[in-house]
């Protein structure tokens, strides 16, 4: 019994670990507002969305398997949908009959162990039908697999037979143990046993029936450590047949949870794809290629978090980075750095989690993680410890990289003056270059965007955040050497008031 | 506590110690407290460690009380090499085991009220104390042992498992239990009544209902198998019912019942003082143990009642190694020598140096080599003193350094009033918190004592000039790491003492230059 529709061949974790710079990556890609967007204020949803996003999938055949499962989802939402509520039904009923870990004694375990078991047939015998009616509408892989799996180990004449083994384990008959005389002549290896059945006799029947000795007493009702030692004996015998029960109870309630869990991301893929549809904003099934090819080339890739954040389409960036292992980002403040800094990691992202990513097309290698070091708002107050900060938190990132992992800088090390800053800055990225880190820096320090620029080397990429003649900002970055002045003026105008432009205000974040 | 009275035991046999080699040692020193010097020196911690996990043999005195001349300590130190034959280890090991189950079992039954619940647990009793009492004359049979002590056991209780009386009880016992494991019954239980009969070979149960759901079971599930709570002591249903298991077999019961009557005294004083004896020496060497796999060397020291010349090499504060072993920090052995006439060491140099350690070391060498003991380190050469002094600056009353240095005064005269030249004094920091003047005036008044007493000793001080008070004494020194004064090296090394300063600091660095990152990411 299971379920692999994260994975061909093993289940989703929802608790693994996950990678050491998730708070980081949740900050500065801003993550959270993705994740909300999938779980539509389900804490369940955001936690298998967070989990699945932030661990990272490294094969193309693994994204593949997923996309394949969400394509299928995505034809037949409604059906998705309705063997979802089926893992969510179990959970609600469990609260109601499950003692489970406080069960103390057998008889308790096998009690609720025998109500949850009835509970799950129904539940088990609805999939079936779910699998029986519609499993020729889907084509994945996984979702098809699953479908054949339901269908051959949960048949009819086998629901009949767990029914019939409930029923039986109620003993309304009584219960018979046999049991030895152990260490000091107290009663050991106590055994459940069926009673030897006479065609037309009870078994009860039949000791009475027998000839002696058969020694019986009566247990007064008043006698309540009398009823209790009885009770024992009876836990003794029941055991092992509770332990049976209940581990199959477990068995089935784990492979509800899994199933809950896996569809649990494609349920938050819904989400998501229903929200970017009601906004016209597109999405498109990306290209994974192997890691090390140094593939990356786009066409109208947004910031799905703004998209969302704003509640409405973005204008995206058409790049073409194949090959290109530093990408410099300069040009005018709020002109669409960040953002497009923030839609790189985020396609990357989605795209190792088997997600459809933001972007009319999308194409790239497959990265062994994204890291992301951004320049903080609320280090601004000591000026002194910031650089220090700054660097602690790059060799903290330093130490998790490898070759073919992407680099996000957003405006590093520009805690100090200028030269000092390009230095450090061109001293890691060079580094990091040579080990074939794919890096992408956004960075007001000319001093540094420009050395490397003028060295003019093949794997660089120069990118300009653009304006128009009139000064307002097209938000789509063009290829372009850095300039010698920012821009920062504009925005001191805009923040302050000083010219009013209802078109800019409404596309622009919040200031600062 | 054990007390030999509470249990039935034959007087029949001779006995016999594996710790005093006198033909009428002192079987049971009433030593109940430990020597003065315990805490200081932290042998405390160790020897209570040893304490709490014997505590059903009450070894104090065996502990408290050292012996007094060589032949009682080389008459241990073969036992404890015997006692390095792991095979032999594990062997005692076992029957000791078995000894505290059978004492257990026989404590019970003492207790029990259901008739043949209390027989029952009578014959557990005597079923391990045979067990225990065969295996381990069986198991000493093969074994290759040279001390005396260990030899004359084994010949001892050899003769004693041959004699007719356990060789009875050996046999009755094992007829019992086989009689009463052949018993086999049935309990029906259908609301309030309860039915017993015997057992027709029913099928079981479980087995089945564990087939049906066996598709169910893959997986790592949890286990709602119960852990239901040994059933020691019976209830009355219980009780109710194995009286009736005993009308079903009524020839079975009556035997147990002629067993009780014939066997009443089992427990043999041989095997009871050996049994207690032995964990002298098990209850060192399980705490050795783990400090010896961690790679420290514990060693046979010589023991000398007249050669003063005492050193060791790579020895180490035992009580300090047990705690960084089991932290897994490194313990740093140290040496000493004092040759000739040599006998004070003036141990100075940084705090946190490793000083009052390496005083506590010597202390504890020459208290464990009278034990008998081995002894922390590669080798040994100690000496029998007469008594063992120490002095320890203790964190007090800062408002009260008057009436503390009159205190410590006094004590010091004390020792040195009781102290001979065959004693051993340590004196660890005193003085520590008078006038430099007053620290220096009186360290060497009290060095000159010491020194016209001809006592063995250490003495840590700041006043690194006591050296030089005479050929009697020696210097070590605290070393620390050159490069990085800040370091210590917990290495003290016999050296003049000079002075040295350890204010150094070390700049951190990021190690984010271009060639540091290459070096740190792996192509």
């Amino acid at each position: 019994m299971k379920v692999h529709l994260m994975f061909k061949d093993r289940d989703f974790d929802p608790d693994q670990p996950l990678p050491a710079n998730e708070q980081d990556l949740v900050q500065d890609l801003e993550l959270d507002t993705l994740f909300k967007a999938m779980a539509l204020g389900s804490k369940f949803l955001y936690a298998v969305a967070q989990v699945a996003m932030l661990t990272s999938l490294n094969k193309p055949e693994e994204i593949i398997y997923r996309q394949d499962v969400l394509k299928d989802c995505l034809n037949n939402a409604e059906i998705v949908r309705q063997i979802y509520q089926i893992p969510i039904e179990a959970s609600g009923n469990k609260k109601k009959f499950w003692l489970g870990i406080f069960a103390r004694t057998p008889n308790g375990v096998l009690l609720s162990s025998l109500d949850m078991m009835k509970m799950f047939v129904g539940l088990l015998r609805r999939l079936k039908a779910i699998a029986d009616e519609h499993s020729d509408k889907f084509k994945s892989t996984g979702f098809t697999t699953f479908f054949a799996m339901i269908q051959s180990e949960l048949s009819d004449d086998y629901f009949d037979v767990v029914e019939a083994q409930l029923e039986q384990l109620a003993f309304r008959d009584g219960v018979l143990i046999s049991a030895e005389l152990g260490q000091g002549n107290e009663s050991t290896n106590d055994v459940l046993r069926l009673p030897n059945q006479r065609e037309d006799q009870g078994w009860i029947k039949e000791i009475f029936s027998r000839k002696p000795p058969v020694y019986s007493f009566h247990i007064h009702p008043r006698d309540n450590a009398g009823l209790r030692a009885l009770s024992d004996i009876k836990d003794r015998g029941v055991n092992l047949v509770a332990n049976a029960l209940a581990q199959a109870a477990d068995h089935i309630d784990n492979f509800l949870k899994t199933l809950q869990t896996e569809l649990a991301f494609y349920i938050g893929c819904l989400n998501l794809y229903e929200r970017l549809t009601q906004l016209g904003a597109p999405i498109s099934f990306p290209i994974p290629e192997r890691t090390g090819r140094s593939k990356h080339a786009f066409q109208g890739l947004y910031d799905v978090g703004l998209a969302l954040t704003m509640g409405q389409r973005i204008i995206g960036n058409d790049i073409n980075a194949d090959d290109r292992l530093l990408v410099i980002i300069t040009g005018a403040n709020q002109g669409g750095k960040s953002t497009f800094l923030r839609s790189i990691g985020l396609a990357q992202l989605m795209m190792q989690s088997g997600m459809f990513v933001s972007a009319v097309e999308f194409r790239a290698s497959i990265s062994t993680g994204v890291f992301t070091h951004f320049k903080r708002k609320e280090d601004a107050s000591m000026k002194s410890g910031k650089l220090d900060e700054e660097l602690g938190r790059m060799s903290g990132i330093v130490d998790q990289l490898s070759p073919n992992a992407l680099m996000l800088f957003n405006e590093s090390f520009a805690a100090t003056n200028e030269r000092e800053g390009s230095e450090i800055a061109g001293q890691i990225s060079r580094a990091l270059v040579e080990r074939q880190i794919k890096v992408f820096f956004v960075t007001h320090m000319f001093e540094f965007a420009h050395t490397f620029y003028e060295q003019g080397a093949a794997n660089a990429l120069f990118l300009r955040a653009e304006r128009n003649p009139d000064g307002t900002r097209t938000f789509k970055l063009r290829e372009g050497g850095p300039l010698p002045t920012s821009h920062g003026k504009d925005i001191y105008e805009t923040v302050f008031d000083k010219q009013s432009d209802p078109m800019r205000s409404a596309t622009t974040a919040p200031a600062f | 506590m054990v007390s030999s009275k509470s249990f039935p035991v034959t007087e029949d046999m001779p006995n016999h110690s594996v710790l005093y080699n006198h033909p009428n040692g002192r079987f049971d020193s009433q030593v109940i407290d430990a020597p003065p010097f315990f805490s200081d020196l932290n042998l405390d911690q160790v020897i209570n460690a040893i304490l709490v996990q014997k505590q059903d043999y009450d070894l104090r005195s065996f502990y408290y009380d050292a012996p007094h001349d060589v032949t009682t300590i080389r008459y241990r130190q073969d036992v404890f090499r015997d006692l390095e034959n792991k095979v032999l280890q594990d062997q005692i090991r076992t029957f000791a085991e078995k000894m505290v189950v059978a004492r257990r079992y026989l404590d019970l039954a003492g207790k029990l009220h259901y008739h043949y619940h209390q027989r029952g647990w009578f014959l557990e009793s005597a079923a391990v104390y045979v067990a225990a009492v065969s295996d381990l004359v069986n198991g000493l049979s093969s074994i290759d042992m040279h001390s005396r002590a260990l030899l004359d056991f084994r010949d001892a209780a050899t003769r004693y498992v041959h004699s007719s009386p356990f060789v009875a009880l050996a046999e009755d016992t094992h007829q019992r239990k086989s009689d009463l494991a052949s018993v086999r019954y049935n309990i029906i239980i259908q609301g309030d009544t309860v039915r017993i009969r015997a057992y027709e070979d029913e099928v079981d149960y479980s087995h089945i209902v564990e087939e049906t759901f066996a598709k169910f079971k893959q997986g790592g599930v949890k286990n709602y198998h119960i852990e239901l709570p040994d059933p020691s002591g019976m209830n009355h249903i219980e009780a109710k019912i194995l009286d009736y298991v005993a009308k079903l077999h009524p020839e079975i019961f009556a035997e147990l019942d002629r067993y009780y009557k014939d066997h009443q005294s089992f427990f043999n004083p041989l095997i009871y003082t050996f049994d207690r004896e032995i964990q002298f020496y098990l209850g060192y060497l399980e705490y050795i143990t783990p400090i010896k796999h961690a790679g420290l060397s514990f060693c046979y020291p010589t023991v000398s009642d007249h050669d003063k010349a005492v050193s060791a090499t790579s020895s180490f504060d035992l009580a300090l190694a047990n705690l960084c072993v089991s932290k897994g920090a490194p313990v740093i052995p140290n040496d000493f020598s004092l040759r000739n006439a040599e006998r004070i060491i003036v141990v100075s140099g940084p705090n946190q140096g490793g000083k009052t350690t390496f005083a506590r070391m010597f202390g504890q060498l020459h208290f464990l080599a009278r034990l008998g003991c081995p002894v922390p380190g590669k080798e040994a050469n100690l000496f029998l003193y007469d008594n063992l002094f120490t002095h320890f600056e203790e964190e007090e009353d800062i408002t009260n350094l008057q009436g503390k240095l009159a205190d410590d005064l006094i004590r010091i005269r004390h020792i040195l009033e009781q102290a001979t030249g065959d004693s051993v004094i340590i004196m660890n920091e005193i003085f520590n918190s008078t006038s430099f003047q007053d620290a220096r005036f009186l360290s060497r008044e009290i060095m000159g004592d010491m020194i016209r007493l001809d006592a063995l000793g250490v003495c840590v001080s700041f006043i690194d000039e006591l050296s030089n008070l005479g050929p009697q004494a020696i210097s070590m020194v605290g070393t620390v790491v050159p490069d990085n004064p800040a370091q210590r090296t917990y290495k003290i090394i016999r050296q003049p003492a000079d002075g040295l300063s350890y204010a150094i600091h070390i700049a951190e660095k990021h190690r984010l230059t271009y060639e540091a990152v290459k070096e740190r990411i792996a192509p």
